[in-house]
């Protein structure tokens, strides 16, 4: 494989992706920590949030891991003990997996699957069966019911989210991430290419939905029932202490950021930005920089929403999935098909 | 109406009583799923302290809760028997320690009956001003806190920010935020420091912004109202038989406010053009809505007392040494949580020989368990929310 | 001060509730024991001990006092370890030894027994409350549960259980409410010894502080130093 023109061994190639992989998960989650979850919700909650460690409370991030780390690591006496430990990681490796098939480049890729979109959504399930061990194996009753409502929301909205995606899909004409960014950047609209057609302008519904259902998925406010710190007393993770709760919260906010490039990828154009060719070498080295800005934009909708709304009841929210974004999605799939073939 | 009528009053409410029971006992039948007993509390975020409710659940839904009292009882009934009658105003400043001030006045106001004292017109007007400080400190922050029981994270923010300028000039007066122990039998410690009346003034300003603030952020939320609108519904008799007072039974249309009705010599209400609010739904949502109005009105309360507040001395002539005649006296107030009283039996002692507190959310949660049954539970926590008790006021 | 209370306090006879007495005495007739109208103020109410349900079910449904405020008991005997703070007499050092106990007086509408019965209930429309009062003899200490008419009587009769020792008939859940389940006693009798007064007495008045206006420093025999 060639990177920049440099000619690169296998293992020099693993690597890199590997490295790459930390890289485009938890650059992400540290600025959407600190940045939204730190001073914009101050900034919404009218104070001033972390100030004391390194400028402006930059360094707080630093010092809240450092915290987790010296913490015991708590296990229930009456916990499975084996299922307990590995929750958060399979919570987290669903993130990993999940970034794999995101491009940030021409050339800069994971992995370059023709089958990108359907990877993605079958993997972003992967987390469901981290919080049910983690709900279970708890043996404490409000990590349970958390547990079994997460499980429960995240199957309802998983249907949302993939037939949000199928709009996507048939206008581009293919599964593959690459070719979606690729078919938006060689868009037109009535003709005009000048700022290709990012499927947004054409999908917004589309778009509506997947915000919506990937906000459930990500159980954010408003939909945030299988922590909800008031009643469940934060759900699946009440027994998590130290470095394992640290990574259920590593996994909160990567999902998000990898979430997010899996919208900006199918809705936004993904790494590509209009007015230089998509075939250029310049992408290679841009394309992460403009993944990271989209990224922001859509996580910037997640946490504003998340600060500002109260949480939905499990009814009610089965209710908006079953009753209102399903068909909607379903009339998005019928439009966009007719359309298609139409035009 | 007959003793029978007591579990309902209306043909709806029956009604829906009845399906509610018919719908427990469906699932039971259907899914046959086994109970599961869900402790909340002592220590849970939803219960302002250390209020538990045994929960049984069949799946999500509450079969039966049961509130488990007294892990804050301090017996202040007792204690208020070896204390002298100006040093019971420490004790009872502690029951409900967010409105710390309004307990104070019906305690005095009831010794002052007893003694035949009146505190002079100042003293009173002040006093009424506190009162109603003391009701908008609390009240905001009730509010604020039902936005963190729903999930929402930012209104509790702006109430703490905007509760301060009201706890501020309350401290600038007392000299305590949170305990001022000011009120004395036949007027007060101090008079007001200078400059206070504007910058209160201001401090209301504040608090009526912060009504609009929240009115859009959280109330003209569409599922604020969703999580409020039809729940945990009090109907006005069954309310009034467990003494359920103050907002949460305004909240279900009855227009019965001791600031108005029934008001005891030494405040000032009568003397200010104001509004009782009432809300004829008697959901969880009506009792907010009453509440944030209340924060309102209270504020135009303030504004109005301040402007019109007489001169003159703050003290009447009491002795030093306080010996209240003999007598029973009960005096009631409007409190931030409801109707708050005290019924003090002097033997023209030093101290009262005994003292029986009445406080508001002592009966205003003993709808608990009635009010419960059925609801899944995120609405425990709703309705919890949405009756606002303070522990110390349930426990004494 | 209002002028409505001004008036209502000069009023020598209260006929308004001169009239709610006679309804009440209308319906219970020999149930009642005693009353007392303290004009503009309020109304006590003795009843028997047999009619005490009976008195509520007037008062909701007939009287249409809908509005149950609070139920709890009075003990009348003065407490046997003296009035705890009114002279350095009282103050035993050694401990808790009971004294002879002084004669018991009863407060408004009078008394007969140790134990009385204090409840009281609103009329929300009128704003008017009315106080009740039962006397319990000393060998039964029990009386039938308001909760079939008043439901908010529940956790107050439970109080007054654990903290009186009354039994209340009929009640569904005659639990300790705030105390924990094996305490022994019945705190708030007036013989239940309080014991953070025995192990540290009263110091006397030292408190008192001076009145606003009042510069003249020390007052008149308060033991102040």
């Amino acid at each position: 494989m060639t990177v920049l023109s440099i000619e690169l061994a296998y293992w020099q190639q693993t690597t890199l992706r590997v490295l790459g992989g930390a890289v485009a998960v938890l650059l992400p989650a540290g600025t959407l920590v600190y940045i939204y979850l730190f001073k914009l919700m101050s900034f919404v909650q009218s104070r001033l949030g972390p100030m004391e460690a390194g400028p402006a409370g930059s360094l707080q991030l630093v010092a809240e891991v450092g915290k987790a780390f010296q913490k015991e690591d708590i296990f229930p006496r009456k916990a499975d003990r084996i299922v307990f430990a590995a929750a958060p990681f399979v919570v987290l490796m669903s993130t990993f997996l999940l970034v794999l098939v995101v491009p940030f480049g021409p050339d800069a890729w994971f992995v370059d699957l023709d089958t990108g979109v359907f990877f993605a959504l079958a993997v972003s399930s992967v987390s469901v069966i981290g919080i049910l061990m983690a709900g279970w194996a708890s043996a404490n009753k409000y990590s349970l019911l958390g547990g079994l409502r997460a499980a429960g929301q995240l199957i309802a909205y998983e249907l949302p989210l993939v037939l949000a995606v199928m709009g996507v899909v048939i206008q581009a004409g293919t599964l593959n991430m690459q070719d979606i960014v690729l078919a938006q950047a060689e868009g037109e609209i009535f003709g005009w290419g000048g700022i290709g057609n990012p499927f947004i302008l054409t999908q917004f519904l589309g778009f509506a939905i997947f915000l919506v259902a990937m906000q459930a998925e990500l159980t954010q406010p408003p939909f945030d029932m299988p922590v909800a710190e008031s009643e469940l007393v934060s759900g699946y993770m009440t027994e998590y202490s130290g470095i394992r709760f640290l990574l259920f919260f590593i996994g909160e906010f990567a999902t998000a950021g990898v979430f997010s490039m899996v919208a900006a990828t199918l809705f936004l154009g993904g790494w590509w930005v209009p007015g230089i060719d998509p075939d250029s070498n310049l992408f290679n080295v841009i394309g992460p920089i403009v993944m990271f800005a989209k990224v922001m934009l859509v996580t910037l909708l997640i946490f504003w929403f998340r600060f500002t709304y109260p949480r939905f009841r499990e009814d009610q929210l089965q209710r908006l999935a079953w009753k209102v974004l399903i068909p909607l999605s379903l009339l998005n799939i019928v439009i966009t098909g007719v359309l298609k073939v139409a035009f | 109406m007959t003793a029978s009528d007591t579990t309902a009053v209306s043909d709806a409410e029956k009604l829906r009583y009845i399906s509610q029971q018919a719908a427990d006992a469906r699932v039971n039948v259907e899914i046959e799923t086994e109970g599961m007993t869900l402790n909340i509390g002592p220590q849970h975020p939803a219960t302002h302290g250390t209020l538990r409710i045994i929960t049984k659940l069949d799946g999500e839904q509450v079969v039966a809760a049961e509130p488990v009292l007294g892990y804050m009882h301090r017996g202040y009934e007792k204690l208020a028997e070896v204390r002298t009658y100006p040093q019971v105003t420490t004790l009872v400043n502690r029951i409900d320690w967010v409105g710390s001030f309004a307990n104070e006045t019906p305690f005095i106001l009831a010794a002052e009956k007893l003694m035949e004292v009146e505190a002079p017109p100042r003293a009173q007007y002040i006093r009424t001003v506190l009162h109603e400080m003391s009701r908008i400190a609390n009240v905001i922050l009730g509010i604020g806190d039902m936005g963190v029981q729903v999930g929402a994270v930012t209104p509790i923010f702006f109430a703490f920010r905007d509760r301060e300028y009201v706890l501020n000039q309350i401290e600038a007066v007392t000299g305590g935020r949170f305990h001022p122990n000011f009120d004395r039998i036949g007027g007060l410690k101090d008079d007001l420091p200078a400059g206070w009346i504007q910058n209160t003034k201001n401090a209301m300003v504040k608090v009526r912004e912060f009504c609009d603030q929240i009115e859009e952020l959280m109330y003209g939320n569409e599922i604020f109202q969703a999580r409020t609108r039809g729940i945990g519904i009090i109907p006005k008799d069954i309310g009034l038989a467990h003494g359920v007072s103050g907002v949460n039974i305004r909240g279900s249309g009855v227009d019965w406010d001791v600031r108005r009705d029934g008001l005891p010599s030494g405040l000032v209400y009568d003397q200010v053009d104001w509004k009782v609010w009432t809300h004829p739904d008697g959901d969880s949502y009506s009792r907010m809505w009453v509440r944030l109005q209340e924060v309102r009105e209270g504020s135009k309360i303030v504004d109005q007392l301040l402007d019109n507040i007489p001169s003159g001395p703050i003290m009447a002539k009491v002795p030093r040494i306080i010996k209240v005649p003999p007598g029973e006296a009960y005096v009631e107030t409007e409190n931030p949580l409801g109707v708050m009283g005290y019924y003090v039996i002097s033997k023209g002692d030093l101290h009262p020989y005994r003292v029986r507190i009445r406080s508001a959310s002592f009966n205003n949660i003993s709808i608990a368990p009635w009010l419960l049954k059925g609801v899944f539970v995120p609405d425990i926590i709703t309705i919890l929310g949405s009756l606002y008790f303070i522990l110390g006021d349930i426990d004494r | 001060m209002s002028d409505v209370v001004e008036t209502e306090d000069a009023v020598e006879v209260d006929e308004v509730r001169e009239a709610q007495l006679e309804a009440l005495g209308s319906e219970l007739g020999d149930a009642i024991v005693e009353t007392f109208v303290k004009p503009g103020d309020d109304i006590w109410v003795r009843v028997s001990r047999e009619a005490w349900v009976e008195a509520a079910t007037v008062l909701r449904h007939e009287l249409g006092f809908g509005f149950f405020n609070f139920l709890s008991a009075i003990d009348w005997m003065p407490s046997p370890y003296g009035r705890d703070m009114d002279s350095q007499v009282d103050v035993t050092l050694e401990g808790a030894e009971p004294k002879e106990p002084e004669p018991m007086e009863w407060g408004y509408a009078g008394g007969a027994t140790r134990f009385q019965m204090l409840a009281r209930v609103n009329d929300v429309t009128t704003a008017r409350g009315v106080t009740l009062k039962a006397d319990l003899p000393d060998d039964d200490l029990s009386i039938r549960t308001w909760i079939p008419v008043y439901a908010g009587a529940n956790w107050h009769e439970r109080e007054a259980s654990e903290m009186f020792g009354i039994d209340f008939v009929g009640h569904p859940n005659l639990r300790k409410l705030y105390l924990p389940g094996a305490f022994e006693g019945y705190p708030m009798r007036k013989d239940f010894a309080l014991l953070s007064r025995r192990i540290k007495p009263w110091p006397g008045i030292v408190d008192v502080e001076p009145m606003p206006g009042d510069d003249d420093g020390d007052g008149n025999g308060d033991g102040n130093t």
